[in-house]
């Protein structure tokens, strides 16, 4: 993040609504960076305002390039911006066929290149899975093909960053997990950069690789998704119930009698429900704070498969609840617990002390894998 | 047998004074139809309101003051100064002119509601796929339109087939220049020539009826997407 023409800086201040937007922050142009926050905290209107569809008093520059700089009096109108933009509903136009959708940008991609190889429309159509879809009217797809046409749309205009707002949200769940595969496939194979809007903090652990934290219009916290969410300060915002950290383990073994899989973290091992990968794959595993229990030995004669052994780092207890969030390290990862306070006063729980992480395998369901 | 040979040369005018309005007002009135729908001005509907007087004026009213601003004090006057006359009124130019006020809001308020139907969002796809606002009007929002153009330009033409209090006044009865189907009617009926007021009468029926039925099928048509 050092040299100007790898990546965004923006910042934005302006009222929206009822509230006050004042915002700054910086992503690398690569990988997925995702502004997360609750509903109506302000993203939207950050993503439309880094497309120039919305103009807010800020400044803007995009690899080395200014877009917006209101000292200057610089503001360059939305079609003259390489990005592409996928809206929370797909949005397709309905006079056009899905390949008049996808060549629609195409045609109109600015002939200097954007730094980066071209985008291939065959490449696209396959990743995206809808050549078969190519000569049909946008109204005969399901919800699920018309987002994959709307992503293809966006990526044949060649832009130089993707921005996508909640592209999931309008979906049903099977469908949401059939586009994040593709989405994944996408970041693998066209090395893209994207800012992803989204409040769900399972879609954000299993896509991106930086995140941005919003609230109330303003930004808390930003970094790589492993270190912000395993700052317990920021509970409020990324959530109680889906509160968790993300783990990196490689698949290292597989007990086909029991259908289950082995991962080592770091000379760990994890047993999770079987899936399908080779020996030395890398897996991101997101695990909630609350399935982690605690022991201060390790248990004997009990069903939970994964036991880590680890040494509490942080303990934030909550007043006036039961409950206190604690951090344990488990030696090259961390993890989460979210155990009630009396557990904390009787296990005798403080920063040092040695204890071990109880996982059930169950909790690790695909929605969790990335 | 009485002579038909009288019945062409109005069905003729007709049709050329519907023609030329009716490409007129799409030259005019898209624009303001594209104002209408998008301006977040305030006073908009005022604006509006002024195109959509004609439908509640009586037609006697808008063509007494189009008579005057047509006269040889008028603007029309001085226009018609240009190319020598002395003024607009009872020429076909004159017609054509009363025509596009009195038939605007049959083009007008059909392609705004189009306009404003598929809001904002498709435009701004366009915008973020490159599209300047010119190209997006052009490959966007007027194939999206294209009911409303439909519906705006047949009721045009049909409103001004029709017209007949404007015409009189601003008009007259000159034949073979301003003297169009409806005022023929009028005469032949006051003329008590029964049979050539009942040719007229019964193909503007026939041709009111082809209108809107060819009109209504052809909007059922115009769904299907372009590659």
């Amino acid at each position: 993040m050092t040299d100007d023409a790898d990546v965004i800086d923006a910042a934005f201040a302006g009222r929206i609504g009822g509230f006050d937007l004042n915002v700054d922050f910086q992503a690398p142009l690569s990988g997925v960076t995702a502004l997360f926050g609750a509903s109506g905290c302000g993203k939207t209107t950050i993503l439309r305002c880094i497309a120039g569809l919305h103009r807010m008093p800020g400044r803007l520059s995009v690899g080395g390039r200014a877009w917006q700089d209101d000292v200057a009096g610089t503001f360059r109108p939305a079609h003259k911006r390489r990005v592409g933009y996928v809206f929370q509903e797909p949005s397709l136009f309905p006079h056009l066929t899905v390949r008049g959708n996808l060549t629609y940008g195409a045609k109109r991609a600015p002939r200097d290149g954007n730094g980066m190889p071209p985008v291939d429309f065959d490449q696209v159509v396959d990743l995206l899975g809808i050549r078969g879809l190519l000569d049909r009217a946008p109204v005969k797809l399901s919800g699920g093909e018309r987002q994959r046409v709307a992503v293809g749309r966006a990526l044949l205009s060649e832009p130089r960053l993707l921005l996508m707002d909640e592209p999931l949200s309008a979906l049903d769940r099977s469908t949401k997990e059939e586009i994040l595969s593709y989405f994944e496939a996408l970041h693998q194979e066209l090395k893209i950069p994207i800012l992803y809007v989204s409040h769900d903090i399972a879609e954000v652990t299993r896509l991106a690789d930086r995140m941005v934290v919003l609230s109330r219009g303003g930004k808390v916290a930003d970094g790589p998704v492993g270190e912000v969410l395993e700052r317990l300060d920021l509970q409020p915002m990324t959530g109680r119930f889906e509160a968790g950290v993300m783990l990196t383990a490689t698949v290292a073994g597989q007990d086909r009698d029991f259908s289950l899989t082995r991962l080592d973290h770091h000379g760990q091992t994890l047993t999770i429900p079987a899936i399908d990968a080779p020996d030395g794959t890398t897996l991101r595993l997101r695990v909630r704070a609350r399935d982690v229990s605690l022991a201060i030995q390790p248990p004997t004669g009990i069903s939970i498969r994964n036991v880590l052994a680890g040494e509490v780092v942080e303990i934030r207890e909550e007043p006036d609840t039961a409950f206190a969030e604690t951090l344990i390290d488990i030696g090259g990862g961390r993890l989460r617990a979210r155990v009630t306070r009396q557990a904390v006063a009787e296990l005798e729980l403080a920063p040092g002390r040695p204890v071990y992480a109880l996982i059930k395998s169950i909790t690790f369901d695909r929605r969790s894998l990335g | 047998m009485p002579d038909l040979s009288g019945l062409w040369p109005p069905i003729r005018l007709t049709l050329e004074l519907a023609s030329v309005t009716t490409i007129a007002l799409l030259i005019i009135g898209t624009p303001i139809a594209w104002w209408l729908a998008r301006s977040k001005a305030r006073w908009k509907e005022a604006v509006a309101a002024v195109v959509a007087l004609p439908l509640v004026l009586p037609p006697t009213v808008l063509g007494f003051y189009l008579l005057v601003a047509m006269g040889p004090d008028g603007p029309g006057g001085w226009l018609a100064g240009l190319w020598g006359e002395r003024s607009l009124a009872f020429t076909f130019e004159g017609l054509v002119i009363g025509s596009v006020f009195y038939s605007m809001p049959f083009v007008v308020q059909p392609i705004r509601n189009a306009f404003e139907a598929f809001g904002d969002r498709p435009l701004e796809v366009a915008a973020t796929l490159h599209a300047s606002p010119w190209d997006a009007f052009w490959s966007v929002a007027v194939p999206l339109a294209r009911p409303g153009f439909l519906t705006g330009a047949v009721l045009g033409f049909a409103h001004t087939v029709g017209e007949f209090g404007v015409v009189l006044m601003i008009g007259g009865n000159i034949p073979g220049e301003t003297k169009v189907l409806s005022v023929a009617i009028y005469d032949f009926v006051e003329t008590l020539r029964w049979t050539e007021a009942h040719i007229l009468a019964g193909g503007m029926l026939i041709f009111a009826f082809v209108v809107i039925l060819s009109m209504m099928l052809i909007e059922k048509r115009l769904g299907k997407p372009q590659p």
